[in-house]
């Protein structure tokens, strides 16, 4: 005859309840967490879609919360007019798409020279890559500036010409340059990135492929690289998206030559309407516009993006 | 006589040469030459002439002016570095969290992961952030107020709950101003998150099962494997942190105001020297506290 105690003990090591309590416990206040976050990272965003369907009449309607009374696309139509949006996205993807290609294969180079083929001062250039990311690019930007408006490769143009150097702003030239030199945006960041990765590759492989008769490049193409897949998404995707977004460089180096970010800048001003909240609207309208395309590329790459980054090596 | 071959290390470093050469070009000419620059511009005044600009030298005449006739420059300065004195701290923390969660199994981990780097995506420009608050219609969701459109959750009875315990406002205040500026931290804090993910992927999952044998709680296995495991990634994302704040800064407006409204670009090569050498100066400290209390692995 077993005593209430007994079935109790049984009770307790067969179900565990208090085991049981904190997992659940645990998993409840995990759940609401990560759901909250998302709430706030996500909820702008609705909001923003949401806004920008609205027509004047909702703006002061309280009734409105999510779905606007008066759904209509004319916040589209304005906010593609005013900011000349065809010509600035075909702008901005080009800009985009050829620093990120360009900044993809000067990095990886430098990368690999730092990871694998060391020569006197490497240690000492590498430290000077790692400087170019602390230094605020607002130290630089005036000689950069100038260096563009006036760009002369250690006086050849001078010495040609007799001018006192090239006129490359407003045009994609120094996009181009700074991507050619590994100098471009964040670019130090992206080398770091590479070198860790290439480091992480066995030296036999390289080795095996020696003895076979290949050739440094030959090695760099058919076994790095393609090794190398991971941090070419991470790089790729940074590269692409901060290119896009960034309003800085642009702003510097294209008065007039319109990519997203300065339209968008520049489309309050022009739009000349007289009241603010609905100039704000179509602002926000713009803005949705100008992450559209990044929102729906990402959706296509994410998974290999956040995969590729765990895999990247970046840790070291 | 035949030709002295070069020995295999020898050639390659030749190669790595070649396969910098790129970046040293860039170096020079868009990195060193550029801080040369642009510190002697700030011991100078410059003047657009025809075809090109004159500088003359002025000595550090630029810098005391900053301190003392220029209106704006000590109160941005001030504002900038403690906001990144406060902010980096704060994001530090919040994504480690974030990682330490989304490397957890669970039903749809891989949704809340895309989610968690949507700000990469969107928030990493000063545009997508032109703030909707000015609506009168949006963000009157739990706060009734509206007048935020990030900050859905105020944090009013947080902070008096926290006051009547009795903490000091001080820390009250940091504490809620974190609440309140809780979507700018997690926008900023998504390759953080990313760094830290990844950190955490490559700790070997045989100490969490020793730890376990031996009986170590989750909290315990937390402070005495995780976060050593990740000090030497907490101070990559610290520096990573800073730099990136920089980069989103009121202080960044006036010094391009400086140079292209007002065309003085020396006064404005002085205002980011010395912005700069307070950052180095920010980073400098930080590395070194840190560096002394990061555990290598090995």
């Amino acid at each position: 005859m077993k005593s209430p105690t007994d079935y109790a003990i049984v009770f307790v090591r067969k179900h565990r309840p208090v085991d049981k309590t904190k997992r659940w416990l645990w998993l409840l206040i995990r759940t609401i967490m990560i759901l909250g976050f998302c709430f706030v990272i996500l909820f702008p965003l609705f909001q923003r879609v949401s806004v920008a369907f609205r027509s004047k009449a909702d703006i002061y309607d309280p009734t409105v919360l999510w779905i606007p009374r008066h759904i209509t696309l004319d916040n589209f139509r304005i906010a593609i007019e005013s900011s000349h949006y065809v010509t600035a996205l075909l702008n901005t993807i080009y800009v985009s798409a050829s620093t990120t290609v360009i900044q993809m294969a000067s990095c990886a180079l430098a990368a690999y020279a730092f990871a694998r083929l060391r020569f006197k001062g490497s240690g000492i250039l590498f430290a000077l890559v790692i400087f170019t990311i602390v230094v605020p690019p607002q130290t630089i930007m005036i000689p950069l500036y100038l260096t563009y408006r006036y760009f002369d490769l250690f006086g050849v143009v001078h010495l040609v010409t007799g001018k006192r150097g090239l006129n490359l702003i407003d045009t994609f030239w120094p996009f181009i340059i700074s991507a050619g030199t590994a100098m471009g945006l964040k670019n130090g960041l992206y080398i770091y990135i590479f070198r860790q990765f290439f480091r992480g590759i066995p030296k036999e492989v390289e080795e095996a492929a020696l003895v076979d008769g290949a050739g440094v490049f030959r090695t760099f193409f058919r076994i790095m690289l393609p090794n190398a897949v991971p941090a070419i998404v991470t790089v790729l995707l940074f590269s692409f998206v901060w290119q896009w977004n960034d309003s800085y460089y642009v702003s510097l180096f294209l008065k007039q030559v319109k990519v997203l970010s300065t339209s968008l800048m520049d489309m309050g001003i022009g739009l000349k309407e007289p009241d603010p909240i609905y100039t704000s609207m179509l602002l926000n309208t713009g803005v949705l516009l100008t992450i559209a395309p990044l929102v729906i590329m990402y959706l296509f790459v994410q998974r290999y993006f956040v995969e590729s980054v765990e895999r990247t090596g970046i840790t070291g | 006589m035949e030709k002295k071959r070069m020995t295999l290390k020898q050639k390659n470093a030749w190669y790595g040469v070649l396969f910098a050469t790129p970046l040293m070009i860039g170096m020079v000419l868009l990195f060193i030459l550029p801080m040369i620059q642009s510190f002697r511009y700030s011991l100078s005044s410059l003047d657009m002439v025809e075809g090109g600009f004159d500088v003359t030298y002025k000595g550090f005449s630029n810098y005391t002016s900053l301190f003392t006739t220029n209106p704006d420059f000590p109160r941005t300065l001030t504002e900038s570095v403690v906001n990144l004195v406060v902010n980096v701290p704060l994001i530090i923390i919040f994504s480690l969290f974030a990682a330490v969660l989304l490397n957890q199994k669970f039903k749809g981990r891989s949704f809340a992961r895309a989610v968690f780097f949507l700000p990469v995506i969107i928030a990493s420009s000063a545009i997508a952030n032109l703030d909707i608050s000015s609506f009168v219609g949006g963000g009157a969701i739990g706060s009734g107020s509206g007048d935020d459109s990030g900050g859905v959750m105020q944090s009013i009875e947080l902070s008096k709950m926290m006051l009547d315990s009795g903490l000091s406002p001080g820390i009250v205040n940091y504490l809620t101003g974190a609440v309140d500026r809780i979507y700018e931290i997690i926008s900023s804090s998504g390759v953080q998150i990313l760094i830290f993910l990844a950190g955490l992927q490559s700790i070997s999952p045989s100490l969490y099962e020793a730890s376990k044998i031996e009986g170590a709680t989750g909290y315990e296995s937390f402070w005495k494997i995780t976060f050593p495991m990740m000090t030497p990634l907490i101070l990559t994302n610290m520096v990573y942190s800073i730099t990136d704040t920089v980069n989103s800064n009121s202080i960044n407006l006036l010094i391009s105001e400086t140079a292209f409204k007002v065309f003085d670009f020396g006064l404005s090569a002085a205002m980011s020297w010395v912005f700069f050498l307070c950052v180095g100066l920010v980073l400098a400290l930080s590395v070194g506290l840190i560096s002394r209390k990061v555990f290598y692995y090995d």
